[in-house]
């Protein structure tokens, strides 16, 4: 994985009131890989994503999107930059369909120029390209699922629709929020080769995850946050081998049993 | 809880008629087909026959402000259910649009079927600048603000003495015919319920609904929700506006009282009775609420009480709404199940 440098973040800060939230975080993204995002509850991780795709204003320090200066714009154009995110708590619209959510997606600016994923949404109509894009991504077509409303679905499937909304936007860059938490283990581990696969197909991935197991099986590079600032980043390895990880988030104990199983 | 736990419930089941009906199979048979289009031809044929079953001038003026109230109350309930943002601007449109029709036809010249649609579409587009500034604010803020400028602008008149001032505009041209005056206003509400009806299941309409549902995932999804959100209040507040300055060619006159705060309050509760979120219920709760309130008018200073007792009646036993009510008997049935 030696991609140009697709993502920036530079000294990036933030503050709520008096609280440092983040503290000078740098870190980059390289073209296709996959950057994990470790850290123990309270680091600062959902305020990356926040800070990245324009959700909160950051207080310091700049985000380079392709080199082009993303800081602090409203998020409907950095996601129409192709810089996608999945919620940690996920936003569906509960009241339509699952396949009518891929509707809004389809009808933005950005995917009325590129298509969506694949280009169907251009020339197609939006519900059955919302469909395929369901199938791609593990609804089952032939069954009921994709036709259900959204409040009935189960959180895997909701996870999954979180994916299929950044599907849907043609995405360069996907940051996934926590999305293998609250499944069971046979959900997670149809989702590794989803997020595998989107991989294959060019996409850049920010994961953060508490999934430690499988985000190591799928994370190129991981970088560790506590108390809102970087306290390392390298592989897997490398950082389960540092002693300033092991004292702020795992536990000795935990290192090994998961040093095991990776 | 009780003691006795009950041994059946009651269940509701799509009527096989509505199931059948969904698809291409509707055209098979004139019993489908008419089960679809009975109530619209119901709707459509009673409102055009309504002024001819009146008995005289008065009653038929009181359907022409059904109408009015009507297309306010479509929009209350398109802007509450389909877009999220209560509005208590009911008074702020019809105002906004009946003083422009007035200066369109005074002031212009122009001949009243040329200032129904220009007041239209430029109070539309006033509306939604002015109401612009609280437009990226979820919550309260909407409904505040929609409410503050009849009261601003009906003082603003007031005070300076513009725009006639308290005696407000008068001379206003009336419509070319009486049949015109009369069959307008129905028709109108006819292609803007219909219209609505059909917007809110677009793709656009989609987006407007996705807007009230989720707006964080309408911006993760690449789209600017503030727009859409004003292009929701532009298509309400047009309509508003439409109703305003049918209302001022229909009195020929405009004065402060076109930003009475009724034409907020009543289309509001006109939906309660009618069932909101259906677009039609609305309609059929201006039908209502309209006439009795004229009714009442013999009563007397008791009149409110009277009128007040009924909403409170419609919200304790029918809280739905008419019109949620009809639609659930019209399409399922209910049987009970012994558990």
């Amino acid at each position: 994985m030696t991609g140009q440098p697709i993502l920036q973040v530079q000294e990036v800060t933030k503050t709520f009131g008096g609280i440092i939230a983040l503290n000078r975080v740098s870190f980059e993204v390289r073209e296709g890989e996959i950057l994990g995002i470790i850290g123990p509850n309270g680091s600062g991780k959902t305020t990356v994503v926040n800070c990245i795709t324009g959700f909160v204003k950051v207080t310091a320090g700049r985000v380079f999107f392709r080199g082009r200066d993303i800081t602090s714009r409203p998020p409907h154009q950095i996601a129409g930059l192709g810089v996608t995110r999945t919620f940690q708590i996920m936003r569906p619209y509960y009241s339509l369909p699952a396949y009518k959510n891929l509707v809004i997606p389809l009808f933005s600016p950005r995917a009325r120029r590129t298509g969506g994923w694949r280009g169907g949404g251009r020339m197609g109509d939006r519900n059955t390209v919302g469909i395929d894009i369901l199938e791609e991504i593990g609804f089952e077509r032939d069954s009921y699922v994709p036709y259900k409303v959204t409040s009935t679905l189960p959180t895997g499937y909701l996870k999954r629709l979180e994916l299929a909304r950044c599907l849907a936007l043609k995405p360069e860059l996907i940051i996934c929020d926590e999305v293998f938490s609250g499944l069971s283990m046979s959900e997670i581990a149809s989702m590794v080769p989803l997020i595998e696969r989107l991989q294959m197909e060019g996409i850049t991935l920010i994961m953060i995850e508490h999934r430690l197991r499988e985000l190591f099986q799928v994370a190129n590079r991981v970088m560790v946050l506590n108390f809102g600032e970087k306290l390392v980043e390298g592989s897997s390895g490398e950082v389960m081998a540092d002693a300033r990880v092991r004292e702020a988030y795992f536990g000795s104990e935990a290192v090994e049993e998961v040093m095991v199983h990776a | 809880m009780s003691a006795e736990t009950p041994s059946r419930r009651r269940e509701r089941i799509d009527r096989g008629i509505k199931v059948r009906t969904a698809g291409l199979y509707a055209l098979m048979s004139w019993r489908e087909l008419s089960y679809l289009i009975l109530p619209r031809l119901v709707l459509i044929v009673g409102l055009l026959g309504l002024p001819m079953m009146m008995p005289g001038m008065y009653w038929k003026r009181v359907i022409s402000i059904v109408c009015i109230y009507a297309l306010l109350a479509i929009v209350f309930d398109f802007l509450a259910h389909f877009v999220g943002l209560v509005s208590l601007g009911g008074a702020f449109f019809v105002g906004t649009g009946g003083y422009l029709s007035a200066i369109l036809n005074i002031k212009l010249g122009l001949p009243p079927l040329l200032c129904v649609p220009g007041a239209t579409l430029l109070g539309g587009a006033l509306c939604t600048l002015l109401l612009l500034p609280c437009l990226p604010l979820r919550g309260v803020y909407f409904a505040i603000v929609t409410l503050m400028y009849p009261l601003l602008l009906a003082r603003v008149i007031e005070a300076l003495n513009i725009l006639g001032g308290t005696d407000g505009i008068m001379g206003i041209d009336s419509f070319p015919s009486a049949w015109i005056e009369q069959y307008l206003v129905i028709v109108l509400v006819l292609v803007f319920l219909f219209g609505l009806r059909r917007l809110v299941n677009t793709d656009l309409g989609l987006v407007l609904r996705a807007v009230k549902d989720n707006d964080q995932a309408v911006r993760a999804s690449a789209m600017n929700v503030t727009f859409y959100k004003a292009l929701g209040v532009f298509i309400g507040a047009s309509i508003g506006c439409l109703a305003g300055a049918c209302l001022v060619h229909i009195y020929m006159w405009a004065g402060i009282s076109t930003f009475a705060l009724d034409f907020s309050v009543l289309p509001i509760a006109a939906t309660v009775i009618g069932g909101s979120g259906t677009l039609v219920g609305p309609l059929l709760g201006c039908l209502i609420l309209v006439p009795v309130s004229e009714l009442l008018r013999d009563f007397g200073t008791l009149r409110i009480v009277f009128y007040s007792l009924i909403l409170l009646g419609f919200t304790v036993f029918r809280s739905e709404g008419l019109m949620v009510f009809g639609q659930r008997k019209y399409h399922q049935f209910e049987r009970w199940k012994s558990i």
